[in-house]
């Protein structure tokens, strides 16, 4: 039975890390005020030109950066239309996600059928060596320990720093805090900056550990789960990481039971994901109060400092 | 590679219709490219996926890539077509704009086609795997690629050294569980207690999720890993677990030097030009095209370098035995998965059997959903 459970923990981890960087980038974006629907496309970008960067000049590091300025790139002009010309924020993300779509099938053209052998995996030192779970949660590579680091990061951040509180602040009453002399729109703009980089290291995930390599369309929806996952877990870290470890978890037990031979419809295993998280996120974060307080009360407004 | 679709556009523009085209399928995120200036018909592809997706629509560009060069014809594809109202504004889109042979190359087209082909009879349509030819100017296509699933399952019962092996399938139809019972008759005639555990992904087409399943179905002891989904991300995962795989649609060796065994190739090429040729010399007729191993549009790619001289042997004889007609892959007698028998000696299953196949031969593991 360990035989088994130990590789299931190991593919669990690997599944939900590139829900973890998408949802928790867009939840800083949602904490600020502002809604990005263009996750998947800033993720795809970021696969693409990651993966380029990896196979051209075999640096890792490199191609992380690159997927990360990728998807900061993305969302930059996202930010230039919705801040800076007031366009709709709905529409400009879905825009963004077709035109992310498109751009990644033109540049990934050429690399169609290339290979790569995947980022190198990094076991911590001492901490690998403990039975059962060094081998789960220390033999991961670098991505996945930042994924562990930033979610506690964040939590810190929007919790106990001035800088997050001025976050929610701009999030939750854009007048008030331009009122008292906060750059609403430069804020909004770093923030969008944030999720459009996570976003890129999320697609820089998949093609270069999850599965190394690039074909178009690669994500296969898993901006759209990530934003999912944001509102589900009322806006904050923790919820956005057990929503993304739960859904990669029952993707991946579905898949062994499975294998196993258990006889539910193949149908209903693989609904199971998306209605498990669904309803355990409901049910943990149904208290009223706490879902005002969590959420962004301007998500989704457009603001003009002269208005 | 990407000056080369730039021209391919810049040439497609300097048509109006070709235009209107590109248009209409903007809002729908798909693409259109048109290339050649050439004699003969002008043909037209619509595709369900993008050519980039290194499986389905793939092969059936490369098939297009290769009747352009063969005859010189013009061609236009769209790519990414969403199967149902889209597809046959896309259609008719393709019809106005001068195409004289038009090929649909998703299931989920068959309708629309049908329903274009009707108003039209003047041009020519070739659905693949589809079964409605309403009016007679439509001709349906497909491969047996089941046929190639047998040459694999062959392999397999050689090289699993468990008796286990994995099998990635995507949704419970006939095409799916023909190809999954094909393979594991084939197995189990080289070593009958192996047996095939299918994990079903509900997905064509999810890299993580294939390599996910791969995953799961070698931690519960599957040394072999087969597919019927389209990306190479299941091949991977058997490079790095150093199992066997075998690739699917199109030749997917270079994602897996060590772990591949071969994959099946699905080859459009001849029956493109032999169609397109028919209607250059005005003898297109409507036909129902199932072809396999014998007509070449079902082929594989070379052996990976760890299949041993006797397994090649072996494969090869099942290439053969299939080709001339000498064995069927579904030659009795065997049994369901039940342990009842299907059918007996000196008989295999007929093509109407084949096409609504809806359960599982002896030797697979688990319950066939739905």
């Amino acid at each position: 039975m360990v035989d088994v459970l130990i590789p299931a923990m190991i593919t669990i981890i690997t599944a939900s890390t590139p829900l973890v960087y998408a949802a928790l980038g867009e939840m800083i974006t949602e904490k600020s005020g502002v809604l990005n629907l263009g996750v998947e496309g800033m993720m795809l970008m970021g696969a693409v030109t990651g993966f380029i960067a990896v196979t051209q000049t075999s640096s890792v590091t490199l191609g992380i950066l690159v997927a990360m300025l990728a998807g900061a790139g993305m969302s930059l002009v996202f930010a230039a239309l919705v801040l800076g010309l007031q366009a709709t924020q709905v529409a400009t993300g879905l825009a963004l996600t077709i035109f992310g779509i498109g751009l990644s099938a033109l540049i990934g053209q050429g690399l169609v059928g290339v290979a790569y052998e995947g980022i190198p995996k990094l076991p911590i030192p001492l901490l690998s060596d403990i039975p059962f779970i060094g081998p789960i949660l220390f033999e991961h590579d670098i991505l996945v320990y930042g994924s562990f680091v930033i979610t506690v990061l964040l939590s810190w951040f929007l919790r106990k720093t001035r800088a997050g509180l001025i976050l929610r602040a701009v999030g939750d009453s854009h007048d008030a805090a331009h009122a008292i002399g906060y750059p609403v729109i430069r804020i909004r703009c770093l923030a969008i900056l944030f999720g459009g980089a996570m976003a890129g290291i999320a697609g820089g995930y998949l093609s270069l550990a999850y599965s190394p390599l690039w074909i178009e369309n690669m994500s296969a929806g898993r901006g759209w789960i990530a934003l999912a996952l944001v509102v589900f877990a009322t806006w904050r870290p923790g919820r956005v990481f057990f929503g993304a470890y739960l859904f990669g978890g029952i993707t991946i037990l579905q898949l062994h039971a499975q294998a196993m031979g258990a006889g539910v419809p193949s149908q209903v295993m693989s609904m199971l994901p998306y209605v498990a998280t669904i309803m355990v996120l409901v049910l943990i974060s149904r208290d009223r109060k706490k879902i005002k307080m969590n959420s962004p009360a301007c998500i989704g407004q457009p603001f003009h400092p002269s208005s | 590679m990407i000056r080369n679709k730039l021209n391919m556009l810049a040439a497609g523009t300097r048509k109006l219709s070709t235009v209107l085209v590109a248009l209409l399928v903007a809002v729908t995120g798909a693409g259109v490219h048109a290339d050649g200036h050439g004699h003969g018909p002008k043909v037209g592809f619509i595709y369900v996926g993008p050519t980039g997706d290194h499986g389905w629509t793939y092969r059936h560009d490369i098939g297009r890539q290769s009747l352009e060069s063969e005859l010189g014809v013009e061609t236009t594809f769209v790519e990414s077509v969403p199967e149902g109202a889209d597809a046959e504004r896309v259609i008719r889109q393709l019809v106005t704009s001068g195409h004289e042979l038009i090929f649909t190359t998703s299931f989920g087209y068959m309708n629309p086609t049908n329903k274009v082909a009707k108003d039209f009879p003047d041009v020519k349509f070739e659905h693949a795997t589809g079964y409605k030819r309403e009016s007679d100017n439509v001709s349906t296509y497909s491969a047996r690629f089941y046929e190639g699933r047998a040459v694999i399952g062959t392999i397999a019962g050689h090289m699993s050294k468990t008796g286990v092996v994995g099998y990635i399938a995507s949704f419970p139809i006939p095409e799916v569980i023909r190809g999954i019972n094909s393979f594991t008759l084939a197995m189990r005639k080289v070593n009958p207690d192996a047996v095939v555990r299918v994990v079903w992904v509900n997905t064509w087409y999810d890299p993580g999720k294939e390599g996910d399943a791969a995953k799961a179905l070698i931690d519960q002891g599957a040394d072999i890993i087969a597919q019927h989904t389209d990306s190479p991300a299941a091949l991977q995962v058997a490079e790095d677990r150093g199992v066997y795989a075998f690739g699917q649609a199109s030749d997917m060796s270079q994602f897996a030097p060590n772990a591949h065994l071969t994959s099946i190739v699905n080859n459009w090429d001849p029956y493109y030009i032999e169609r397109t040729k028919a209607v250059k010399d005005g003898t297109w007729t409507q036909v129902d095209t199932w072809n396999g191993i014998r007509e070449g549009m079902v082929s594989f790619s070379p052996y990976g370098d760890v299949v041993p001289a006797n397994v090649r042997a072996a494969a090869d004889a099942v290439k053969e035995g299939i080709a001339s007609g000498a064995m069927h892959p579904f030659d009795g007698p065997f049994n369901n998965q039940a342990g009842d028998q299907v059918i007996g000696a000196g008989e295999h299953l007929d093509d109407g059997v084949l096409l609504g196949m809806d359960y599982y031969v002896e030797g697979v593991e688990g319950d066939l959903p739905g």
